[in-house]
């Protein structure tokens, strides 16, 4: 208990150290720039409800990654799952024809996630067929994907008239996810959240898929003599990660954007990689740690019109976060091993 | 230079590696060191090259004492070593390799060198060739002449003969046995005794880290290999021979990847109710015959049938020798059988042969307590595979085998247990699981294959040499049959 304390007295500092250095050598008041980050993410109602549209897409993505990480894969194409995800909820919401509000929502909804299920299964097929590592394969998905966005929006999707990089035309009201009055975040991307922090909390450490799927990424030969085959669930937990991907794509279109946008990911594909590194893979640090950036992400945007300084500063300080995780717990690592 | 071991010991942990090892290698001489896998041979190899540190005892050279602290200090006195494995960067050529380790002259001097030398050996080497491109025995060739270049006079060769070809062979040891007589002090571990007897002018032979026979040529086999396996055993009490029934298992003309040299058998039967003992050196061939059996690894030719059942040459291989109830304990518990960072508990869940969404928790709770009670596991259902001892973890494979397994494969099945759990395994084994089942192991002890096997296969290079009912063989001849001399 004592080391553990310890360890996250040493984390912080490093966190806090760091970023204080680069605001030092960028010339910015140290302390200023904290205080801002903290007000323009949670100091009223409008801004943290702003900061919950954040936390649900990360919360989202995380759920899917810690489905692939319990395999040891290394799902780097989840940015390109969120994007696919996306694509197929839009294509849906552009259907002509259907007339019920909800009835079109909850198709999108589910191509969605079949959009980024597919993807998913993509680079895990490269790798069980082809050999690919998925860090590679999925890489390369990640480069297709937002390639098949560009082409959308500058093509058979564009503005009447226009090509634009702001992307493709606002979705009618009636195609908006409904947020209680006042607040930015929708009820159902709330809810959608919670219930996948939920049902990955039941699979991952109740359901017999989440204990083979622990039993895989652990020793995949010795998966073998237990008839569970290594193949089949680095399929299945990747298309579970891309389905949970596919949902955050679904929040992006419906809920924040309203329209298909090129940076539609905001990579928070790769943000929710560090988070879930920086959770140690468990799911109870997860909805707290996703508020915490999804509030750095927020509150940094200010950042440059109070004080000059750039808003990638978040981006300096997820960075330090993670590093300084990955530090203390390396060191934790080499005392158990000595 | 002479070099002479003195009372050399050495520990890992609470593991006697050397104990008290005393010999001494001439100048001018081939010196054999001979002994079973984990005789020691290549531990007190390594203290010499500088690799280990030693626990206690001395090193001399010409009679004084020195400190071995690294590989480099090595070196610099001028003992180099030929590795089983060429140690060798093959992405650069033959020239570039044999420049390599050596004070740095100009590329023309080098050439020169590598030119004179090879042709002084009658090694065919075309110094622009890439090193991968190469056969283990011309790489070899390399490292012998890089060697010689760098002014070794103290070499060791670790198996040499191992992957390279009989014309190698021919031009490997009239090239030893001239450096010898140049004055070269050379070191030769191996357990091929042919070779041994036709090389070296000296021999030691280890077991378990005790110098126990020392002799000069001409050597005498029956002697070399009391020294090296023990003295034949008094007979023990049998277990009672098992009755047998139908074929379990079938191959033929089975060649098959693995190990060193891989594995070719003409054709091969198993019956239940048979227990048969594999006995060979390290990766002669045993683990990739039991891996066969098991649909672990797919045979390149030939076909196999378990229970009148044609084993498919696909990954499905394994889940069908799985139903047909076919277990594998291999030797590497941890590595290839258990997983680490998982509970006993959740093992048996995995074990599961019923799907269910849950895991059931109370249940295997409960199994697994019951397991820990009738296998005497030290440990708690909630403790990780990777918590529990070796022999413990051994128990724990053998709670989780469906004792109505009728093909019980077992790679060393006593490896890291002590007499007494090692017997325990054997009893249970033979006495509580149904005597129908056909037992296949292989163990690196003579005395268990011996005591325990109705029948016993030797392999040999990936070859079966020997395939005897136990009661028609004896001690010595499967122990000749190991080392490759033909009876």
């Amino acid at each position: 208990m004592k080391q553990l304390i310890q360890d996250i007295f040493v984390a912080v500092s490093l966190v806090f150290g760091f970023t204080s250095l680069v605001l030092l050598i960028a010339d910015a008041p140290v302390l200023d720039a904290f205080k801002n980050i903290w007000l323009g993410s949670f100091a009223s109602t409008m801004k943290f409800s702003q900061v919950l549209t954040v936390w649900v897409p990360l919360v989202l993505c995380s759920c899917g990654l810690l489905f692939t990480f319990r395999a040891n894969l290394w799902n780097i194409g989840i940015e390109g799952q969120i994007i696919m995800g996306a694509i197929g909820g839009m294509a849906v919401l552009r259907m002509p024809g259907l007339e019920n509000p909800a009835l079109i929502l909850s198709l999108s909804f589910v191509a969605a996630i079949l959009g980024g299920g597919a993807w998913g299964l993509l680079a895990g097929l490269l790798k069980t067929r082809g050999g690919v590592h998925e860090i590679f394969g999925g890489l390369g998905l990640n480069f297709v994907a937002q390639g098949f966005i560009l082409w959308l929006i500058f093509g058979p999707w564009k503005r009447p008239g226009i090509a634009s990089m702001s992307g493709t035309e606002l979705l009618p009201l009636k195609l908006w996810l409904s947020s209680p009055p006042g607040w930015r975040v929708a009820y159902a991307g709330l809810a959608i959240a919670i219930t996948a922090l939920i049902l990955t909390w039941l699979f991952l450490y109740k359901s017999k898929l989440g204990l083979k799927l622990k039993a895989i990424g652990k020793n995949p030969r010795a998966a073998v003599l237990y008839d569970i085959s290594p193949e089949g669930y680095y399929l299945l937990s990747i298309i579970i990660g891309g389905a949970f991907a596919g949902m955050a794509g679904f929040m992006q279109i419906t809920a924040v954007y309203h329209r298909l946008i090129p940076a539609i990911s905001s990579g928070y594909g790769y943000l929710a990689l560090l988070l879930v590194m920086l959770a140690g893979y468990r799911i109870v640090p997860i909805p707290f740690l996703a508020l915490f950036f999804a509030g750095l992400n927020v509150g940094s945007i200010q950042l440059p019109i109070v004080l000059q300084v750039d808003s990638t500063l978040s981006g300096v300080i997820q960075g330090c976060c993670v590093l300084s995780a990955l530090f203390v717990l390396g060191m934790r690592q080499r005392r158990k091993q000595s | 230079m002479d070099v002479e071991f003195q009372h050399i010991s050495k520990r890992f942990g609470s593991v006697q590696a050397l104990s008290d090892v005393s010999l001494t290698a001439k100048q001018g001489t081939i010196h054999g060191l001979i002994g079973e896998n984990g005789a020691g041979k290549s531990t007190l190899m390594k203290i010499l090259t500088g690799y280990q540190a030693k626990s206690g005892g001395d090193i001399l050279i010409n009679g004084e004492k020195i400190a071995l602290k690294t590989p480099d200090d090595a070196a610099q006195i001028g003992i180099g070593m030929l590795y089983q494995e060429p140690m060798d960067f093959p992405h650069l050529t033959v020239l570039e390799n044999f420049s390599l380790g050596c004070p740095v002259l100009s590329r023309e001097r080098f050439a020169a060198s590598l030119k004179h030398l090879a042709f002084a050996f009658g090694f065919q080497l075309a110094p622009k060739r890439r090193v991968e491109l190469l056969t283990v025995g011309e790489r070899q060739q390399i490292e012998l002449l890089r060697l010689i270049h760098c002014e070794t006079s103290v070499l060791i060769l670790d198996e040499p003969t191992t992957g390279i070809s009989p014309a190698q062979k021919a031009l490997l040891f009239p090239a030893l046995k001239k450096l010898a007589t140049e004055g070269m002090t050379i070191l030769l571990v191996s357990h091929k005794l042919e070779e041994v007897a036709s090389l070296c002018d000296e021999v030691t032979v280890l077991r378990h880290g005790n110098v126990t026979h020392h002799t000069y040529a001409p050597f005498r086999f029956p002697e070399l290999l009391e020294a090296m396996f023990g003295a034949v055993p008094e007979q023990k009490e049998k277990p009672v021979a098992r009755a047998t029934g139908n074929a379990v298992l079938t191959m033929n003309n089975i060649q098959a990847g693995g190990e060193r040299q891989g594995l070719e058998l003409k054709n091969f039967s198993a019956k239940s109710g048979e227990i048969i003992g594999l006995a060979g050196l390290d990766g002669a061939g045993q683990a990739t015959f039991l891996r066969l059996a098991a649909g672990l690894t797919i045979p390149e030719q030939g076909d196999m049938q378990l229970f009148s059942t044609k084993l498919p040459t696909s990954k499905k291989a394994s889940r069908i020798a799985g139903k047909l109830q076919t277990v594998f304990l291999p030797a590497d518990r941890l590595e290839e059988a258990l997983f680490t960072d998982i509970s006993l508990s959740e093992h048996f869940s995995l074990r599961d042969p019923k799907s269910s969404f849950w895991q059931k928790t109370e249940t295997n709770r409960q199994r697994a307590a019951e397991a820990i009670k009738t296998f005497s596991i030290k440990g708690q259902y909630d403790d990780t595979a990777d918590n529990l001892s070796g022999g413990n973890q051994q128990r724990l494979l053998l709670a989780l085998l469906d004792p109505q397994s009728k093909l019980i494969l077992l790679e060393n099945p006593t490896r890291g247990l002590d007499i007494r759990s090692g017997q325990w395994v054997w009893e249970y084994l033979t006495q509580t699981l149904s005597p129908e089942a056909c037992i296949i192991f292989s163990s690196p002890e003579l005395d268990e294959i011996l005591h325990y096997s109705d029948r016993i296969l030797v392999f040999y290079d990936g070859d079966i040499v020997l395939n005897s009912l136990t009661a028609e063989t004896d001690h010595g001849s499967v122990a000749a049959a190991m080392t490759g001399m033909r009876s």
